[in-house]
């Protein structure tokens, strides 16, 4: 059971509140699929993905990026319960997606700078250290269900 | 994962905006890393319980982005440029290597933040793989 202050809540609330989800889940699988190409192996039906630009342009990658993003938003929404809320997604992404979870990981990194690039001024060391480990409870729910 | 002359030229641009600032980079990105990951507060114990907040991390900030300048500037033989280091932090130091990606990705973000539209996707992958050069450079010693 994490315990969450209440000022690492409100902080998260906070940075949440003027988040574009597209545009931030857009560019955080972006930087995930250019930084760590590996991760292109679960992305095979998205089309041209040939490189950085294409991966950009790509919609595919686009729509992606807003679903996971809708995800996050659940979760934030009630972070002392992310384990119950992602039960049927972690089931997804072992036993469907067939996920490494590392990538949870990556992904939530790559989340961490997306932010901080877009919130110069609000993602102060305390604020990123709320977020870091938001998004370290999301990775962990999503590998819960793994066998 | 070696560096091509497009990450080189990637490194070298991005660092080009960082160098002089190693001081205020440095802290931010130590400070970055006790908040998020506290469990790296326990090599600095002799820095008090708050080590974030004590003037010992622009101090060494600065030590570590000198030597990551090091690296730039000897960015075809980071492992020569950093052999004492190696031999520091494996002989007297001995900080678990698995600590220096935990301090490249603080590294990152304070980069991004810096620096937004220089650090692009292109910019990232670069500088992250020179960075695992770094740490690996960092850990040849250890055993």
């Amino acid at each position: 059971m994490v315990h969450w202050e209440d000022t690492e809540l409100s902080a998260i609330a906070s940075t949440w509140g003027h988040v574009n989800q597209e545009e931030i889940g857009h560019e955080a699988l972006v930087r995930l699929l250019v930084v760590y190409p590996w991760t292109l192996r679960y992305f095979k039906k998205f089309g041209n993905l040939a490189n950085a630009a294409a991966i950009a342009g790509n919609a595919s990658v686009r729509q992606h990026g807003k679903t996971v993003m809708g995800a996050v938003d659940q979760a934030i929404h009630d972070l002392a319960h992310v384990d119950q809320t992602y039960s049927a997604l972690s089931k997804l992404h072992s036993d469907t997606l067939h996920v490494d979870p590392h990538n949870f990981k990556l992904l939530g990194n790559c989340i961490e700078i997306t932010l901080a690039n877009h919130f110069p001024g609000e993602i102060t060391p305390c604020v990123q250290g709320a977020w870091h480990k938001a998004l370290e409870v999301i990775a962990s729910a999503l590998s819960k269900r793994y066998h | 994962m070696s560096l091509s002359s497009a990450d080189i030229s990637h490194v070298k641009g991005i660092w080009s905006k960082a160098k002089g600032k190693g001081g205020d980079l440095g802290k931010e990105a130590l400070q970055r890393m006790f908040c998020s990951s506290p469990q790296t507060k326990t090599y600095f114990a002799h820095w008090g319980e708050n080590p974030q907040d004590s003037p010992n991390t622009a101090i060494h900030g600065k030590k570590i982005f000198d030597a990551i300048n090091d690296a730039v500037d000897h960015i075809s033989d980071i492992h020569g440029a950093l052999s004492k280091l190696s031999d520091l932090h494996a002989t007297k130091l001995k900080v678990d290597p698995a600590n220096f990606k935990i301090l490249s990705h603080n590294i990152l973000v304070t980069l991004s933040r810096n620096f937004p539209s220089d650090f692009t996707p292109e910019v990232h992958l670069s500088f992250d793989k020179f960075l695992d050069q770094v740490a690996l450079s960092l850990a040849e010693k250890y055993r």
